[in-house]
């Protein structure tokens, strides 16, 4: 009861009625509101754009990196190792100001903000790529790989016809985490200028002055866009389920 | 056929797990055309001893021939004998994302390199001889186990080989199923191919078996006829075991 009692102030403070919202800004019956709200949703293209691009790479990286993982011989399965290790613990905003900032005086080569936010998040993200792939592609029982030898399949077929559609079956719900975690961490690469969802916000938070409305509005884009995520590998998986029912 | 040069000669291998020994000093011959059974308590060795003919498992000692190919890690000699021996598992091993009829054309269309058509027409032929060639476009969970047992079989036959190895092809089967599979396997035998079986059933070793080999503890104890062996078994060992499985 005490609880419910501490919750009235609280639902007071962020209804209508106490007058700290500002829903003007984003009203999309006038004009201003409908240009901020196009402004805002305007960044949904580079958002998605990038994330997609980052996670195309960071799962060829991670299948490529976790390929030697599985193999008997140690010293591949130590590359494996030490670059899911060192990768890993870098946070991703760390990797995102060394690649824009710092990989240009190493290595001359500037890259834009767009491929300089791409490279990092595809970087960051192929480490635990690499993981799930490992985790999906030691799920499958040894007697696959025995029967494929006992046809005479090379490593390569055994690969690519029997071992990874199986193992991607398995990890499609780990892949589609993988991809709503690149959605959200992709807000970061604002901060080194790129034009998406979080920069476009707070650019219109500096001249607007509304941001707990434009950050609710923000809330809610990357909410829209999940959900989408979620539905659509859920899709996937029920169609790639149906083929071996 | 005894004057033939064996196709398959196993010269004292032996086979190690850690400290165990899977494999002491086994040698046999099996000449083309031979139907060999191979019984045995389990962790006898029988799985392991045909799973060093296609090198599923490495022998640590010892010589093994198959098709005058003397087998090494070499990939090349590998190849060319697991292009020639084929093998039915316990478990079936069945490809369970691909339908049946994928399943067996993966192996022709990407080892023999067969068109998609001969491959189908292929795999086709061979689920006729196995008498399933209604379920050609089903998955393999669709199928009973007997079936799925039985498209395994056409597998092998789609690559073709001269030696087919049948590792306990009836034990992870219903009582039901077993039957089914077995008579797939006499049709094989009186086609002529070359079969090495490890198996319990008894019935079907009487049957189709030229020499039965009874293992214990790694070691090759006793080869016969099976009319020889059965009746009068020279081993106290064989003779224990028959009453064993014939009694349980």
């Amino acid at each position: 009861m005490k609880r419910i009692l501490f919750l009235i102030p609280l639902l007071l403070l962020l209804s209508g009625c106490s007058g700290n919202w500002g829903w003007y800004v984003v009203d999309p019956t006038t004009t201003n509101g409908a240009a901020n709200l196009r402004f805002m949703a305007s960044g949904a293209y580079n958002t998605i754009l990038m994330s997609l691009t980052a996670i195309s790479i960071s799962i060829v990286v991670g299948l490529l990196i976790a390929l030697p993982g599985i193999s008997q011989n140690r010293g591949w399965r130590a590359v494996n190792r030490t670059y899911v290790e060192i990768v890993r613990s870098v946070p991703i905003l760390v990797l995102l100001l060394w690649v824009y900032y710092g990989l240009p005086q190493l290595s001359g080569i500037t890259l834009n903000v767009f491929w300089a936010g791409v490279l990092a998040l595809a970087l960051s993200d192929s480490a635990f790529q690499a993981e799930i792939f490992r985790a999906g592609i030691q799920s499958i029982s040894k007697g696959q790989y025995e029967a494929a030898q006992s046809i005479s399949l090379n490593y390569r077929d055994t690969m690519r016809y029997i071992i990874l559609p199986q193992a991607i079956r398995r990890i499609l719900p780990a892949l589609g985490n993988q991809l709503v975690y690149m959605l959200k961490m992709s807000s970061l690469v604002s901060v080194i200028g790129m034009q998406e969802l979080t920069r476009k916000a707070n650019e219109l938070v500096v001249s607007e002055y509304r941001p707990l409305e434009i950050y609710t509005i923000l809330v809610l884009e990357y909410l829209v866009l999940i959900l989408i995520v979620s539905a659509g590998v859920r899709w996937l998986e029920r169609r790639m389920k149906s083929g071996e029912a | 056929m005894t004057n033939a040069l064996p196709l398959i000669t196993m010269r004292n291998v032996s086979k190690f797990f850690g400290d165990f020994q899977a494999l002491n000093n086994v040698s046999l011959d099996v000449a083309l055309g031979e139907r060999v059974v191979i019984c045995g308590p389990s962790g006898s060795g029988k799985s392991t001893l045909i799973r060093c003919i296609n090198r599923l498992e490495a022998h640590e000692a010892g010589k093994i021939v198959v098709d005058g190919i003397t087998l090494t890690e070499d990939a090349e000699s590998l190849e060319k004998i697991r292009g020639i021996v084929g093998m039915v598992f316990q478990q079936f091993n069945l490809f369970p994302h691909l339908t049946v009829l994928d399943n067996l054309c993966l192996g022709p269309r990407r080892v023999l390199g067969l068109s998609q058509a001969e491959a189908k027409a292929r795999a086709m032929k061979y689920l006729e001889r196995v008498q399933i060639p209604d379920q050609a476009d089903k998955y393999p969970r669709q199928l009973s186990g007997g079936q799925q047992q039985r498209v395994a079989i056409a597998r092998s036959l789609c690559m073709e080989p001269r030696i087919l190895l049948f590792d306990e092809p009836t034990s992870a089967l219903d009582p039901e199923m077993i039957a089914e599979v077995l008579e797939v396997m006499t049709g094989l035998a009186s086609s002529g191919m070359t079969m090495i079986v490890v198996t319990h059933e008894m019935g079907f070793a009487r049957r189709v078996a030229d020499k039965m080999v009874f293992m214990d503890k790694g070691e090759i104890v006793e080869v016969g006829a099976p009319e020889d062996v059965f009746t009068a078994p020279k081993s106290k060992r064989f003779a224990t075991f028959l009453q064993q499985i014939i009694n349980h």
